[in-house]
Formats: C-alpha cells, structure tokens, sequence
C-alpha cells in the first residue's frame, strides 16, 4: 500500500520513540497518576500504527515478525493468570498481595500492581498491533 | 412507509428515557447519601475510599478497584481480549494461497 | 434536570435510530459506538459528588491522616473502573463487527442487511 509524503514520513520518524517514551511512562506509573495497563499500552500500539500508515507496510522500518507478536500477546495474558495462581498457593486468595506494599506516592509500592500493570500492557499493545497488522496487510494482498 | 414502526419505537424508547432521567433519579451529585424512592441505601464507594491507600499502598484508587479489589473481573476480560484477537486474526491471515 | 444526564439518554436514543433505521452495515456499527458512549457518560455521571476531587491521592495529602480528608473530598472511584472494562471489551466488539463486515462484503458484494437476507448459497 502506498504511504504518504515525505514531510509526513519525517514527522512521523522523529516522533515514533517520543510517543514511545510516553506509552511506557503512562504504563509504570498506573498507580501513581491516571493511566495504567490498558491506556499505556494503547498508546504504544498507537505509535507503531502511525509508522505503517506514514511508511506502507512493505516499506516501513520497523522490523516485525508475527510469530514473536503472537508470543509476546500470550506471554502477558499467561503471566496474569500465574500470579493469580501464585496468590493462592501463597495463601492470600486470587491476586493477593505477594510483593511489599511500601510507602505510599513511592514508584516501588503498591504491591502485585506494578507487576500487573507491565503485563496487561504488554498484551494489549501486541493485541492490537496484529489487529492492525492483520487489516493493513488484507487491503495491501487485496490491492495485488 | 413500512418504517415507521421502528420510528415510533425509537421515539417512544427517547422518551420514556428522558422522563425516567428528570423526575425519578437522585439529584446529581449526592455521591454518598442516595435515595431513590424510599430505598436508602449505604454506599460501598465510600468504604473503598476510606481504606484503599492503606490497604493496597497505591496512590491511585481507581487501579487499586481495577487490580484490587475487582482483580478477578480484570483477569476475565484480558481473556476476552485474547480471544476476540485471535478471532480477528482467524479471519484476517489464515487465507495465505487463497485466490 | 442535569446535562449530563439529559444528554446521555440523548445519546443513547440517537445510537438507537442509527442501529435500527440505516441500512448499511458500517452505519449501524457506528450507532453502536454512539449507544455506548451514552451509557459510559450515564455511568460515571451517577458517582459525581458535588466540588469533589479525582480519586487520585494528590501530593499534598500523603501523609498519615491520608483517610480523613482525601475520603470526604473524592468522587466514587467504582462507576469508572466498571467504565474501563466496558470499553476494552466495546473494542474487542467492533473489531470483530467489522471484520465480519468486511468478509460478508468480499462474499455477498453488498453491505445492505436486507440483500444479504435474501441471497442465499
């Protein structure tokens, strides 16, 4: 499919790791500010969506493999499901607190949800990158 | 016309809404003390309020309901998540030497 | 009589009209779209307490007499942990409603509800 114009091309290469960095601070700091989980890894799709809209999906400088996008998404969903299991044998019930609580307004506090928030967003991010993915390379097959 | 059943239902259903909105809900913004009628009833958001930054060390009370309090609900629907992906790619990618 | 709520169920009736009096797919999966976002305003709209504070602990109230103040002074932190759930999986229904869409339009040629109704094969 084709891309867009140069200026946009430029634009879009000098903002990618800015909306990058911005993902992954809404991310870690979900139970410090608003955000978490799932608005951090939206937006981390949502920066990898802009390169292949600028670029075209043949030529765009990201090099991704479907096989390792497909793990990564499994790999987060997996995690959650373990620690949740992990609660039980610790004898806190389902989720329960396994990590300390800490100080309150501290980045290392709040027990299990930093660690749960890190993998959601994992998951929702490779989620919806194949979505995408997934979509754009139907109408570049269907334009052949 | 033959639509204009749907029409009238869509009206109707507008306002039945509308009237239900203006005379029969608590007024807006009486977070803890609600009465709907003559039903009164203790809210669990303010208990949530008063023990979750001591409880779940988190300073953001709304992650501490998602992951704490709710946990189960939340690991319920990153499987619903997983699996509306793998329906979509189900349709999208497993056509390869089709056409 | 608010407008919050006035225009959630304004909200609500418009994504009505569109889901049942259009006939294009795309169309009605838009209405679908507008329906929820009126009942997500109507939901966070119920847990509003007058001149509060967001459920966030702020910087200056971390100290030890954090319950006493911070808890009379916030909104309810429950109507919008059950919002964010509902959008996540508002997303996982659209997708899958327009990818439907587009394989329904690669078979039948057509995206009008009552055409695919009649042909069948």
């Amino acid at each position: 499919m084709a891309g867009m114009t140069t200026i946009v091309r430029t634009i879009s290469r000098l903002l990618f790791p800015f909306m990058l960095l911005f993902g992954v601070y809404v991310l870690i700091h979900g139970h410090l500010t608003p955000g978490g989980g799932f608005q951090g890894g939206v937006i981390i799709a949502a920066s990898f969506v802009m390169i292949w809209l600028a670029y075209g999906l043949e030529q765009s400088p990201i090099g991704f493999k479907l096989f390792r996008t497909e793990v990564l998404e499994a790999i987060g969903g997996l995690v959650i499901v373990a620690v949740g299991v992990v609660g039980i044998v610790a004898g806190v019930g389902v989720l329960g607190h396994v990590l300390p609580l800490g100080t309150l307004g501290n980045l290392f506090s709040g027990g299990n949800l930093p660690l749960l928030n890190i993998c959601v967003g994992i998951e929702v991010a490779a989620s919806l990158i194949l979505v995408f993915y997934a979509m754009l390379r139907k109408i570049a097959w269907d334009e052949k | 016309m033959r639509r204009v059943v749907p029409f009238v239902a869509v009206l109707v259903v507008g306002f039945i809404l509308l009237f239900t909105v203006v005379n029969y809900l608590p007024p807006f913004g009486s977070f803890p003390q609600r009465k709907l009628g003559a039903f009164e009833n203790q809210s669990v958001g303010q208990r949530i309020l008063e023990n979750a930054p001591r409880e779940t060390g988190s300073a953001n009370v709304v992650t501490s309901v998602v992951w704490d309090y709710r946990g189960y609900d939340t690991m319920g629907e990153c499987t619903i998540l997983f699996t509306a992906v793998c329906g979509v790619l189900m349709l999208f990618l497993a056509t390869r030497g089709e056409e | 009589m608010s407008l919050n709520y006035v225009v959630a169920m304004l909200l609500i009736a418009l994504g009505l009209y569109c889901l049942l009096l259009k006939r294009n797919l795309i169309k009605m999966v838009i209405g679908l779209g507008v329906m929820t976002d009126g009942i997500h305003l109507f939901l966070i709209s119920m847990g509003y307490r007058e001149g509060g504070i967001a459920a966030i602990v702020p910087a200056g109230m971390l100290q030890d007499n954090v319950a006493a103040g911070f808890a009379s002074a916030a909104v309810d932190p429950i109507p919008q942990a059950l919002v964010l759930t509902s959008i996540v999986i508002n997303i996982c229904i659209v997708a899958l409603a327009l990818s439907m869409a587009i394989w329904i339009y690669r078979h039948y040629g057509t995206l009008d509800p009552s055409e695919i109704r009649r042909l069948r094969e």
